[in-house]
């Protein structure tokens, strides 16, 4: 966190990018995957390409969440909130330069208030009007947090947030009448639509139990969410919150209002992190505090760093680790011989070496250090080419 | 368990099986399963020589200390029931998972444990909030949720809505009854303070202490876990001149009180709840402050608390004497403890439940088994369970004891109740004691 | 009168905790510009080896020195093998490097010492003072822990404010080129504020220990609350920490001892002083430079 630091790293890095990337935003500042190679099958309109990979997602994700067992599909269903969350997240830090130790609190505010709407007498709202509401709700809390933190920079950032992530789950054990203390308030998905029944059994003939309901609940909020956060990266928008990043000062000299566009990108990720606590509501069926302690904000945050900062893909590869490493690792150890117990003491001590290690040798997170290996490679063919032609 | 070794566990106990058959000619076959005389796969998780039972506790992080030993005394049990020929010669395959009591990991290592590794049932899961977020999932899969590891009413008061969910130890609410009873009875003049822990747990105890000394009570105090600073409280308690001080409070804030009413000179006379008074456990800690030099005022002397099992501070009870002689036939290390009593005698409940499911035993069999039969059930329980079609409720009583030197002395024998307004009565069954097997011997329930 | 008297002390001593955890931050805020959340699990893991030297017979106070020495090397490895390769990159990669140290050094505590509580002796009684027929909530220990504090705060402002190694420390965090060029061995200069930093972090981790449960987690709300009391002082400055921290202690012990239920608010009131602090100096309350683009 070496703020007097941190904006020459990134000038440096930016003006070296195309040459010799070393920049941890690596994967961030390639315009995106598919651009970026230039490949001509693809349409040019950024839109027009997004919508695109959102179908052939979409279809990917059908594929997977059928012939994967019931239990990979719950783990799916954990991943999709994860890295709904790690999304938002991504594009405040990554795109922005805002750290957050504070999503997890945002998440139990979507939660909330999805158990809240969900719990009622009688007939509850339409599911996707209590996302949205949720959504609505949590950009409200983030605009508000958003507003104290633009003006904080680094680790006062870092120490407001992680105030947030702790303090903020609070209210629940407090106003337990409402929101029920420590025990949580329990949360009964709906039961899938008739349609839903049909689209599967049409598709692969599976039965469409509760957990494959909520992993197609999942994917399709996580779908909407990357599509729209994938726009919006590419927008005017994401231009200026790159350059409120990068150049503070010149930003600020074009006529950006620097607070503005930071209170902005903390709202936008403060909504996909409503979402994802709307989603994890329905997926673990409760919203208590012991689900939105510390550990969850720091999670979200390991995931966007490891993933690649800066990039949604590397959001959700980075929220894949958080989802599957540590049952591999138990079972792994169980495989070796050891007790449970021990097993499962093994998996955040490998967590912890895992993020330790990545740090070390992929500075740039998965999907960064690939990129860059792939461009220092076209490059090298680059010269050898111009080298082998002049010669 | 390794891939291999568990097939070589298959294997052992198919040969288990195969001499316990030809030495006994199948007279192990006690009616139940619709009188077929053969072990079969009858249901998810059974084979013809393993049950598969599952469950989840905080093996890592805060609240690990003391719980995470728990499901170590269950393997030491159902260790013991392996090698003396298991139940209806099927071995028990306990596979437990650590869910670190956070309810979003509880929900994704359940799913684990009942997708992938298809256990028959779940026994003991640990926790209130932790086992919140799983109970609606157990139901509508149906599968058996036995013996949740909380007081909570959560788990029994409402049978039609979780038709699959059962309790195992006493309700807080109940405890707290007899609790306020006794200190009406005993203590009619004394100026009650409560400690509580803001949860259910705190608020279930006071609402049962409240019932009969409602006057008495001259203030309520309550931590959050996790803050470990309860000066403020305790001080709020000498200072509204409190002179009993019930405690509805974990171990580790048993000890913290006490060493903060140490630091303020503050000597009530104490009762805290059956779940905060490990009287060895806290006795431990506490004599190991300070290198000893406050020995003297640090031990638990005089205390009050209540008790549903055996402890290990009574080395001659016929359970304890049982439950000693498995936790060292285990192999395990460290001296058995009573979160390990807490844990074999879980265990022995799902053996004599396995029991009553019968030969080949279904998922229904095995609940109806519980809600038919568990009430009779002979156990390490001081007082019966309350099962039946209308209660899933657990054990429905406990002594009042205190603590004396290193064990404890009964002051009041079983007294038997129930939620709400349910009287309590003397308990008039009598003491159990374990078979001379260690190993129940349950009919198949009819 | 009373209750006020003892939710006070009760306040300080608490706050005198926070203060040397956030001691330990500054520390290594001012000679590396990393904020260490493994701070914690370092500081438990030399609390266990004191206390495996405890139970061995030892006295406390050899435990005591052989645990800050603990502190002094693994902080000293720390840096050189784990940190040094993420120093002046990007800064979250060195945030997710003590994260994952966190987790990783808690985890090893629990596999080799166990997660049972454990309870850890204090050098000095755990009575209250009694006046006449009064007893006050503060224990010849808690005196012990607050000199404690206060000694190491006048040794560290005395180290950077009259030391050339103070000096040579400050220098290589703020400007490491400018620095080398001046002779400073910056390498050195930031290992030895990653050691110093440990074995401050360790005397917190002893001193909240002492006559309390120590299990591999112990230290975790404390990252929480010393890291608030770092920021509210002002992450450079050693007297900010102090500060910092007796005021953190203060106020959640009012709030947990005056309003009702309010031990469930006492995060949510760190969450709050926090705000109203740095709302008002968005660089804490001892900030050294008031100077901030934006």
């Amino acid at each position: 966190m070496s703020e007097p630091q941190s904006p020459a790293n990134a000038r440096a890095g930016d003006e070296l990018i195309e040459e010799t990337p070393f920049t941890a935003t690596a994967a961030a500042n390639a315009p995106s995957a598919q651009a970026a190679g230039g490949r001509s099958f693809l349409p040019k309109s950024t839109l027009l390409r997004h919508l695109l990979i959102l179908v052939l997602s979409a279809v990917g994700a059908v594929i997977l969440l059928e012939v994967t067992d019931p239990f990979t599909n719950s783990q799916l269903a954990s991943l999709t909130y994860y890295a709904i969350a790690a999304g938002g997240l991504t594009v405040l830090t990554g795109m922005n330069g805002q750290i957050s130790l504070g999503h997890g609190a945002l998440m139990a505010v979507g939660a909330y208030t999805t158990a809240l709407f969900l719990g009622v007498d009688g007939e509850p709202l339409p599911l996707p009007v209590i996302f949205l509401v949720a959504v609505a709700i949590s950009t409200i809390v983030g605009a508000l947090v958003g507003v104290a933190a633009a003006r904080l920079h680094g680790p006062y950032l870092a120490g407001a947030t992680l105030a947030l992530a702790v303090g903020l789950p609070g209210l629940a054990l407090y106003f337990r009448d409402t929101l029920g203390g420590e025990q949580g308030l329990r949360v009964r998905a709906p039961e899938p639509p008739a349609s839903f029944t049909n689209f599967i059994d049409l598709v692969s003939g599976n039965p469409a139990s509760g957990t494959k309901w909520l992993a197609y609940v999942g994917v399709i909020c996580l779908l909407i969410t990357f599509f729209l956060l994938a726009n919006l990266v590419r927008s005017r928008i994401g231009r200026t919150w790159r350059a409120v990043r990068d150049q503070e000062v010149a930003a600020e000299l074009a006529g950006i209002d620097l607070g503005a566009w930071r209170v902005l990108a903390f709202v936008v990720s403060a909504a996909c992190a409503g979402l994802a606590g709307a989603v994890l509501a329905l997926v673990v069926r409760l919203a208590a505090p012991s689900g939105f302690t510390l550990v969850l904000s720091l999670a979200l945050l390991t995931a966007i760093v490891i993933g690649g900062l800066g990039s949604l893909l590397g959001a959700l590869l980075g929220s894949a680790l958080l989802v599957f490493l540590p049952p591999f690792v138990t079972n792994l150890g169980g495989d070796f011989g050891l007790d449970q117990t021990k097993a499962a003491q093994l998996a955040p001590f490998v967590y912890g070496v895992v993020l330790i290690v990545a740090m070390i040798f992929a500075p740039a997170g998965i999907v960064g250090t690939i990129r860059l290996r792939w461009m220092t490679a076209r490059a090298k063919r680059a010269v050898a080419g111009r080298a082998a032609h002049g010669g | 368990m390794s891939r291999s070794s568990r097939r070589l566990v298959t294997v052992l106990a198919a040969v288990t099986v195969a001499s316990t058959l030809a030495a006994c000619g199948g007279s192990n076959d006690n009616g139940g399963g619709g009188g077929s005389t053969a072990n079969e796969a009858s249901d998810t998780g059974v084979t013809a020589d393993t049950i598969k039972i599952g469950s989840h506790y905080p093996l890592t992080g805060v609240a690990a200390p003391g719980y995470s030993t728990i499901p170590l005394g269950a393997q030491a049990y159902f260790d013991y029931v392996n090698k003396n020929g298991g139940v209806n010669g099927r071995k028990i395959d306990w596979v437990y998972k650590d869910d670190a009591y956070n309810p979003t990991n509880t929900s994704q290592v359940v799913n684990e444990l009942v997708l992938k590794d298809e256990v028959f049932a779940i026994m003991g899961g640990l926790g209130t909030p932790t086992h919140s977020a799983v109970v609606d999932f157990l139901n509508s899969e149906g599968v058996p949720d036995l013996f949740v590891a909380s007081g909570s009413r959560l788990w029994g008061e409402d049978p039609k809505k979780n038709p699959d969910t059962f309790g195992w130890q006493t309700d807080y609410e109940s405890e707290g009854k007899i609790i306020g009873q006794y200190i009406a009875q005993k203590f009619p003049n004394a100026k009650v303070g409560l400690f509580l822990q803001d949860d259910d747990f705190g608020q279930d105890g006071e609402k049962g202490v409240r019932q009969f000394i409602d006057k008495q009570v001259v203030s309520a105090q309550r931590y959050t876990p996790g803050n470990t600073a309860v000066g403020p409280q305790i001080a709020a308690l000498k200072a509204a001149g409190a002179d009993f001080v019930v405690g509805f409070n974990v171990p580790a804030y048993t000890a913290l009180s006490q060493l903060t009413a140490l630091q303020l000179g503050f000597k009530p006379q104490w009762f805290y709840s059956n779940v905060g008074s490990d009287p060895t456990l806290v006795g431990a800690l506490l004599n190991n402050f300070s290198q000893g030099k406050v020995a003297d005022a640090s031990s638990l002397e005089g205390t009050i608390t209540t008790a549903y099992l055996p402890t290990v501070d009574h080395p001659d009870d016929p359970w304890v004497q049982l439950f000693q002689k498995v936790w060292d036939a285990s192999g395990q290390t460290g001296p058995m403890s009573n979160y390990h009593i807490y844990g074999m005698s879980q265990a022995y409940t799902m053996v004599q439940a396995l029991q009553a499911a019968g030969q080949n035993p279904t998922r229904k069999s095995l609940m109806d088994a519980v809600e038919k039969a568990g009430a009779d059930w002979k156990g390490p329980g001081l007082a019966p369970f309350r099962y039946s079609a209308d209660s899933h409720m657990g054990i429905g009583g406990m002594s009042v004891v205190q603590i004396s030197g290193t064990s404890t002395k009964e002051l009041q024998p079983v007294m038997t109740t129930d939620l709400g307004d349910a009287k309590i009565q003397a308990y008039d069954g009598k003491e159990s004691t374990p078979p001379s097997s260690g190993i129940p011997d349950e009919k198949a329930a009819k | 009168m009373q209750q006020f008297v003892n939710v006070t002390l009760s306040g300080l001593i608490q706050g005198s905790i926070f203060a040397a955890f956030a001691l330990a931050l500054v520390l290594i805020w001012r000679s590396t510009r990393i904020v260490n959340f493994a701070q914690g699990s370092m500081a438990a893991a030399t609390s266990f080896i004191a206390l495996a030297l405890i139970h061995s017979g030892q006295s406390y106070w050899l435990a005591l020195v052989v645990a800050l020495a603990a502190g002094f090397v693994l902080g000293a490895v720390v840096e050189r093998v784990i940190v040094r390769p993420v120093e002046g990159g990007p800064e979250l990669n060195a945030v997710i490097v003590t994260l994952g140290l966190f987790v990783a050094i808690q985890a090893l505590i629990a596999i080799i010492a166990g997660s049972e509580f454990q309870s850890f002796p204090a050098p000095f009684g755990l009575r209250g003072f009694t006046f006449g027929s009064t007893t006050i909530a503060l224990t010849p220990n808690s005196v012990f822990v607050l000199i404690a504090v206060l000694i190491t705060m006048v040794l560290l402002v005395a180290l950077f404010r009259f030391t050339r190694v103070g000096l040579a420390m400050r220098a290589s965090a703020f400007g490491q080129e400018v620095a080398r060029l001046l002779g400073v061995r910056v390498g050195r200069m930031l290992t030895l504020g990653w050691a110093l930093a440990a074995v401050v972090g360790s005397l917190s981790g002893l001193l909240i220990a002492g006559g309390g449960l120590v299990y591999p987690a112990y230290m975790d709300s404390l990252i929480v609350f010393g890291f608030v009391a770092a920021i509210l002082g002002g992450l450079d400055s050693p007297i900010g920490a102090i500060v910092g921290g007796l005021l953190l202690g203060l106020a959640l012990s009012y709030v947990s001892g005056y309003v009702p239920r309010g031990s469930g608010l006492v995060n949510l009131a760190a969450l709050v002083i926090l705000m109203v602090v740095l709302l008002v100096r968005p660089g804490g309350l001892f900030a050294s430079s008031t100077a901030r683009r934006a």
